[in-house]
């Protein structure tokens, strides 16, 4: 057996493809929601309840496929409880990486269960774990348009409460910012971004394309505005990187997007070391 | 600024204030007042309820019994008059966010819809910045500076929307000497040329006992005031951190010491005391009407 790497010639036309289309277009809309929800992610601590929050996701979308519901839409139901159940929990307590973890697990599990149910979801797992960008629909970026546009309304009004109560609970708490229901938004505003970018990446590198490019970000500014531009940028990068690449060489698209961003990261965390 | 009719110059005031929380009082019986322009340790072992004191008087905590004035309103209602650092900052830790950016939040981080910073407000922030001596780290990330500097920007943070009382909990910890004294330094400075009204948290009484004007101890689940004569007595302190602790004189000023009772020849006697006993010790506190315990 041979692993192929050949580079095919024939890649600028896949680029002009509909689907390879479609699939930037996407991109687009993912990192503009995946950027600005990665920073808050970062700075408030919640990067272990976004991984988690893909995974809890993960019944709900083979679930669906049994059902013959759009695999979006369990996702986005399953994604979304379980955001309500830790954003009304509270911070500390979705910091309880065990709980968080064997819930993970179990989620996992049952969606594993869900699939063997039926061929179909069987079919499935495997884009639903990895993504398929490359199979995105004109509806799903109908839906990924209205997402970003809810998005940038609802942070366009929380943004500051939001930021303040990211660095100091307690004080934004004492100043009178309603710490429970940011909690709360900020949750289900995660499920629903990670709604958006399973298609791109699947549950399983889902960090990758939400926190990781925030985490660079992060290290390379020192505005909670230009983070979240930054991050943005850094995420497009990944992803368009990401169809091009794996247009030239043959390859599956979320393996070469997590790769660039992880990349990017490690480039710009030793650039940091040495300074 | 300036005192309202109805609190009598006094910037807290207790009348049988009682908390309890998952079914266990956490103190009570709290009755005396503060008044303004005055810096208040307040002490008591670990758990006696020091931060849940904080917490009553910014109105986080509801009251079981009684009531607390701050500022001249029911608690929890001034609470954009006061500033709070709560304890070792932690979110600074790895905070990417400047110190310049920390504060201007504590002026903007309660706005909901779009503002833009305003120039009036940068200069605010800018002019606080200078007073706790950042003005030349402004633009570092809080997990690049020091745990004294953190702790200077969230005091700054703090101090931007200016509060009338400023409530600091254990802003000593972890600190080295050097930044244990400029802290402290920096408190004295704000009670005197602010002329701001400051209750600190403490577990040390002897950084903060030049610039102290009284004490608030929490003993046998009751909360009380004195004015720091009354305080500053070994047998009273011996009870209040169950361990003996004595008053020394010297030419700095009144230290504490707790002596190692284990390191110490036979026959010494510890000084400790039952609650009847201790109960007395709070007769010292004469002149603001609660010099009885129940």
């Amino acid at each position: 057996m041979t692993i192929q790497f050949a580079f095919d010639p024939e890649w600028a036309s896949v680029l002009t493809a509909p689907f390879m289309l479609n699939a930037i277009k996407a991109g687009l809309l993912i990192s503009l929601a995946a950027g600005i929800m990665g920073y808050f992610t970062i700075s408030r601590h919640s990067t272990f309840a976004a991984h988690a929050l893909a995974h809890i996701g993960l019944p709900g979308a083979t679930g669906a496929v049994l059902l013959g519901l759009p695999v979006s839409l369990g996702l986005g139901a399953f994604a979304l409880g379980g955001a309500l159940v830790i954003g009304a929990l509270g911070k500390r307590v979705a910091d309880r990486d065990i709980a968080t973890g064997t819930v993970l697990a179990f989620a996992t599990g049952l969606g594993l269960f869900f699939a063997r149910l039926s061929s179909s979801a069987s079919q499935q797992m495997q884009s639903i774990l990895f993504g398929s960008i490359l199979t995105i629909t004109d509806d799903q970026i109908m839906g990924f348009a209205i997402f970003d546009a809810v998005l940038l309304l609802v942070l366009a009004v929380i943004y500051r409460p939001l930021l303040f109560s990211s660095l100091d609970e307690q004080v934004a708490r004492a100043k009178g910012v309603p710490i429970t229901l940011m909690n709360v938004l900020f949750m289900a505003i995660m499920a629903g971004v990670i709604t958006i970018a399973v298609p791109a990446v699947g549950t399983l590198l889902i960090f990758a394309l939400v926190v990781t490019p925030a985490a660079t970000a992060s290290m390379l500014t020192r505005s909670p505005f230009a983070a979240i531009v930054v991050s943005c940028v850094l995420c497009l990068v990944s992803i368009w990187g990401g169809l091009v690449l794996s247009a030239m060489f043959p390859t599956p698209p979320s393996f070469v997007i997590v790769t660039l961003s992880t990349l990017l990261w490690a480039v710009a965390k030793l650039v940091c070391r040495e300074r | 600024m300036g005192s309202t009719p109805s609190d009598g110059g006094n910037a807290v005031i207790l009348r049988n204030a009682a908390v309890r929380r998952g079914g266990r009082t956490i103190w009570s019986h709290g009755d005396f007042s503060i008044p303004r322009g005055t810096v208040t340790a307040i002490v008591g072992t670990n758990g006696a309820g020091k931060t849940t004191l904080l917490d009553a008087e910014l109105g986080l905590v509801p009251l079981s019994s009684g009531s607390i004035e701050v500022l001249g309103t029911p608690a929890g209602q001034s609470n954009r008059r006061i500033g709070y650092v709560p304890q070792s900052y932690i979110s600074g830790l790895d905070s990417t966010i400047t110190a310049r950016q920390s504060v201007v939040l504590g002026l903007t981080g309660t706005r909901f819809g779009i503002h833009f910073v305003t120039r009036a407000e940068r200069s605010r922030a800018e002019e606080v910045l200078e007073f706790v001596g950042l003005a030349d780290k402004a633009d570092y990330r809080l997990n690049e500076l020091s745990g004294g500097l953190r702790q200077r920007a969230a005091i700054a943070q703090a101090l931007v929307g200016g509060p009338e009382l400023l409530l600091l909990d254990e802003p000593l910890a972890n600190l080295d000497i050097a930044s244990q004294r400029a802290v402290v330094e920096l408190l004295a400075r704000l009670n005197r040329e602010w002329d701001m009204t400051i209750q600190v948290v403490a577990h040390d009484l002897n950084m903060l006992l030049p610039i102290l004007t009284g004490a608030i101890y929490l003993l046998d689940g009751h909360p009380h005031y004195s004015s720091m004569n009354s305080v500053l007595d070994s047998k009273l302190l011996t009870h209040l951190y169950g361990t003996r602790v004595e008053v020394v004189t010297t030419p700095q000023g009144d230290m504490f010491v707790t002596p190692n009772v284990r390191l110490e020849p036979e026959g010494r006697e510890q000084d400790t005391h039952d609650v009847r006993e201790a109960a007395l010790f709070h007769h010292h506190d004469a002149g603001n009407g609660n010099g009885e315990d129940r």
